[in-house]
């Protein structure tokens, strides 16, 4: 089992909105998570990093109902969701933007947006959601009809968080949103990013890059091998000289 | 000149009965990226269903416009059932499993259908080919000339029909939040689940759907041949995987222009060569599409994701 979780500096109290514990997944004879522990609280942002392979997309994939845990509970909001298939965690406020984007290239950018609310009936509130969306990344209102595999890289992935938001989520999870970006594109959607959770969104992130998230993190966790090792506010998790040393290239 | 357009006509004909059979395996490629080989012993068992419907219905209810809707609606709608229980119990199981799982399920299905079909206890039929009743009285729609060129009023209706269910399936899958949802699905399943959308219901009506139009296609082949058997099934389901596949599997309008082709060509042999070339050449056909253009006419040739 785990050796003891080493937390650095304080949490800033919040009431929970997801909480995850001893979560193990499977895939075939493979343990990809041995028992993650895990919370993020509402209005939070909570980054997970840590290097390939540490388990980083299985947490975010069993959490959003992609993977099927054989161990462990995940609760959203106070109830009990572990086990549960993705498409039923949508209208209880979980948006997942994967790993590689997960646009549908073989529709437009309207039609990929259109999907994103697609289990909302409010029309004019929808209308004024992809207005939002449009002034986030006015890029999309430009591409609208275009088909979304024709987007370059970085408005893929504004797509993929527009799309996200659409749904109107309480808990947004979002996998690798900078990988292959160009520096002023991540920027952009970092930005976006903090505006959405300053508009009361929670966030749980993974990232590579452990800079960018955990300077904008709340709290965040240390994933190695399919356990959380380390924990902590984003800044003392920044300044500790174990993460500096194996994330931060020091 | 005349006969060219008498072979025009009658190629047109039994191409857009293929083309609705076709059209079955090109969505449910579309959405499972599974060939359906019980395809056509669904559209079998269609026929059946419309035979034994005609059949309580008497000579004289049969024939008539409501008679002939209601053997259509039953063997639709009994079909639809039919798919959805396959899916269901044959491949939904075999969801996360390797696709050639599914496939040599989807073969063994059709083998349950059309031999099952061949035993003669209880309600199966037995193997002898079994007279359609002439459920529509086949008159002359249009004759031109000295009988030079006949156009007879089902190939007129089955030309309706046929056009009328594509036209509506292109606007289904284009058009509508069901159809976006199809498409999601068509692309990755899994993501598609991400946006709320139900994914096993998706699938599960696309087979629905694919399996009430094939027992129409079979409805309208059964009144051109005036027969029905067991084997048949095989035989149009095999037909119609070709010309999914020459207009690019997958692709909803391809499935229509490869399964005209066939028609097309099919009776051009048959009335310039020989009947007994036909079936070379819509397997040879294939062949040489296969080669040119190995996604299809209309298919792209994407790279397998890893």
């Amino acid at each position: 089992m785990s050796e003891a979780v080493k937390t650095l500096g304080e949490r800033e109290p919040r009431p929970p909105l997801l909480t995850v514990e001893g979560l193990k997944v499977h895939y075939g004879a493979i343990q990809a998570l041995k028992g993650v522990v895990l919370s993020v609280g509402k209005g939070e942002v909570v980054a997970l990093i840590g290097a390939n392979g540490a388990g980083k997309t299985s947490t975010l994939r069993a959490v959003s109902g992609m993977l099927k845990p054989s161990a462990g509970r995940i609760t959203l909001a106070g109830q009990d969701i572990t086990g549960m298939k993705a498409h039923l965690l949508v209208p209880r406020g979980m948006a997942h933007a994967p790993e590689g984007r997960g646009i549908f290239p073989n529709l437009t950018v309207q039609e990929n947006l259109d999907l994103g609310a697609y289990l909302r009936s409010d029309t004019a509130e929808i209308a004024a959601d992809q207005e939002k969306s449009f002034k986030l990344f006015p890029v999309l209102r430009e591409r609208r009809k275009q088909l979304a595999g024709t987007l370059s890289g970085g408005e893929q992935q504004m797509l993929a968080i527009a799309r996200a938001l659409l749904s109107r989520p309480q808990l947004l999870l979002l996998d690798e949103p900078s990988l292959g970006l160009a520096p002023q594109v991540t920027e952009t959607i970092f930005r976006t990013l903090r505006e959405v959770n300053a508009a009361g969104m929670s966030i749980l992130l993974v990232e590579q890059n452990a800079h960018l998230a955990l300077s904008m993190a709340h709290y965040g966790y240390v994933l190695e091998t399919g356990e959380v090792v380390m924990a902590g506010n984003g800044k003392a998790l920044l300044e500790s000289p174990e993460v500096r040393k194996a994330y931060l290239g020091e | 000149m005349a006969q060219l357009l008498q072979h025009l006509i009658n190629g047109l004909a039994a191409g857009t009965i293929y083309a609705l059979v076709a059209l079955g395996y090109t969505m449910v490629y579309g959405v499972l990226k599974l060939i359906n080989f019980a395809h056509g012993d669904v559209m079998m068992v269609g026929v059946y269903m419309g035979y034994a419907t005609a059949f309580a219905l008497g000579r004289q209810t049969q024939k008539t416009f409501l008679g002939v809707v209601l053997i259509f609606l039953v063997a639709m709608g009994g079909c639809a059932l039919l798919g959805f229980l396959i899916e269901r119990f044959a491949y939904r199981p075999l969801r996360e499993k390797p696709r050639l799982t599914a496939l040599i399920t989807a073969i063994g299905i059709s083998f349950a259908l059309s031999y099952g079909f061949q035993l003669d206890i209880g309600f199966l039929p037995g193997a002898a080919p079994r007279a359609f009743p002439e459920i529509i009285q086949p008159t002359e729609w249009l004759v031109i000339g000295d009988r030079d060129v006949v156009v007879w009023n089902w190939q007129v209706m089955s030309l309706l029909i046929a056009v009328g269910l594509m036209v509506g399936l292109q606007w289904l899958v284009f058009k509508t939040r069901f159809g976006r949802a199809m498409r999601a699905v068509s692309y990755d399943h899994r993501v598609a689940a991400l946006m709320g959308i139900p994914t096993d219901r998706v699938i599960a009506v696309t087979f629905m759907i694919g399996s009430g139009l094939a027992a129409g296609a079979g409805l309208l082949y059964a009144i051109k041949d005036t027969s029905v058997s067991p084997l048949m099934g095989l035989y149009v389901g095999l037909k119609a995987f070709v010309a999914a596949v020459i207009g690019g599997i997958g692709h909803v309008p391809g499935a229509v222009v490869g399964a005209l082709l066939l028609g097309l060509v099919e009776e051009f042999v048959v009335g310039y060569a020989a009947s007994t070339w036909r079936d070379a050449v819509a397997f040879g056909i294939l062949i040489l599409v296969l080669l040119v253009k190995p996604g299809g006419l209309f298919g792209r040739v994407a790279a397998e994701k890893v």
